[in-house]
């Protein structure tokens, strides 16, 4: 083998163990790679009870009471399957509402209500224009609908 | 074709053609910041959810994405300086590592002052999107501490281009980091399956924006690399030659 080969077989090989290291070592700590968990996990059991952890979903319509006089709020998150109550005492971000995602950041009392310390909004990857969002809602209203006829 | 790559990695050519390109590639990026920032201000009409606080995208998804590309750059040139052993390669890893991190860190302040009024946090430690684009600002760090501590350049190449190698495993990480676990940041918006998740109005100024981004890193990098083989060719024949005939005629 020519130095060059050699050098270029050593580069690659740096690289690719490297790249294998990195893929294991991600895998070995998937868990904690999680920046929150889904409501199904935590309904599961599968969330940390010595800590405090993060749980992320949406905001179940209909379900926001605001305590009247203080900042205290609560409300259901959802991940379409499974439901898990939030308390929390603060301020909300400006992207807070029904329907919206969000990561709470707290712990689980003993009735299995969420007590937050801290609400986090998420938005999501698509951008338009308001005029552009409210003609595809009533889109998907309208197909609703007609899914509905053609199943009765 | 392969003349033309034979010719360029000799420094004194690499110094005359990048001399030449260097106020191309600026006009470029000033024509396309200048329409994408405008039209990106005033033309693009303001987002459904956030309101006008959206259009600091026009500034954040450009410097991301080329903190990016400034790393995957380095990693490239210095392998090819590694197995080539072609000094110029060398030299533009090292002229690329201040001008990525400057980007990485105009990523990180405006990805921290748009999460501020939108999430509802400056910053949140653990969320794998803004962990791993903070580690890929410590790699550049590093990488330059690196160099500055070997004063034999021949060396500090060798020895920074390993490293430079072996963080570019950060930089798909980066990208699939919102795909592969939960985050706070959103998925990507441009490239996805089903086209950009955006209207065209605000869609044209981005990509005008991005493309200026590149052709501005484009242009600091190649005037950075020219300074850096000067310094490195102070000695040779070619720059004295160069400078005295430059002396006699201003």
């Amino acid at each position: 083998m020519k130095p060059r080969q050699q050098r270029m077989l050593a580069v690659g090989l740096t690289v690719a163990g490297i790249a294998i290291a990195a893929l294991l070592t991600l895998q070995a700590f998937k868990e904690n790679m999680m920046f929150f968990v889904e409501i199904s996990e935590v309904e599961k059991g599968n969330y940390p009870d010595d800590r405090n952890f993060r749980v992320g979903g949406l905001v179940v319509e209909g379900s926001v009471q605001r305590a009247p006089g203080d900042l205290t709020v609560a409300f259901d998150l959802t991940d379409l399957t499974s439901k898990l109550t939030v308390n929390y005492a603060g301020i909300l971000p400006d992207l807070f509402r029904e329907g919206q995602g969000i990561v709470a950041h707290g712990r689980l009392n003993d009735s299995g209500t969420f007590i937050a310390d801290e609400v986090l909004a998420k938005h999501d990857e698509n951008y338009m224009p308001p005029e552009v969002a409210d003609s595809l809602a009533k889109a998907a209203a309208a197909q609703e609908a007609i899914s509905k006829q053609d199943e009765k | 074709m392969w003349k033309f790559f034979h010719k360029l990695a000799s420094p004194p050519h690499f110094y005359q053609f990048a001399g030449k390109v260097v106020p191309w590639f600026a006009f470029t990026a000033i024509a396309c910041i200048g329409y994408g920032g405008y039209a990106g201000l005033f033309v693009a009409p303001a987002d459904y959810q956030q309101g006008d606080a959206f259009r600091i995208i026009y500034v954040h998804v450009p410097a991301a994405y080329l903190s990016m590309m400034g790393y995957s750059i380095m990693a490239i040139s210095a392998g090819i300086g590694l197995i080539w052993r072609i000094k110029l390669s060398h030299a533009v890893t090292a002229a690329a590592a201040p001008l990525g991190a400057w980007f990485t860190f105009l990523a990180l302040a405006t990805g921290s002052i748009w999460g501020k009024p939108m999430w509802g946090t400056w910053w949140e430690w653990g969320d794998p999107r803004l962990t791993s684009e903070l580690l890929l600002l410590f790699l550049y760090i590093g990488y330059m501490a690196l160099r500055a501590s070997i004063d034999d350049i021949a060396k500090a190449d060798k020895a920074s281009a390993v490293l430079a190698l072996v963080g570019a495993v950060n930089v798909p990480i980066i990208h699939y980091s919102v795909e592969w676990w939960s985050s706070l940041h959103q998925g990507p918006t441009l490239v996805r399956e089903g086209g950009p998740g955006m209207v065209s109005d605000m869609l044209y100024p981005l990509l005008a924006m991005i493309l200026g981004f590149t052709f501005l890193f484009g242009a600091l990098l190649l005037g950075r690399v020219r300074t850096e083989v000067l310094f490195r060719e102070r000695r040779a024949k070619w720059v004295r030659e160069m400078l005295l005939d430059d002396g006699g005629t201003t």
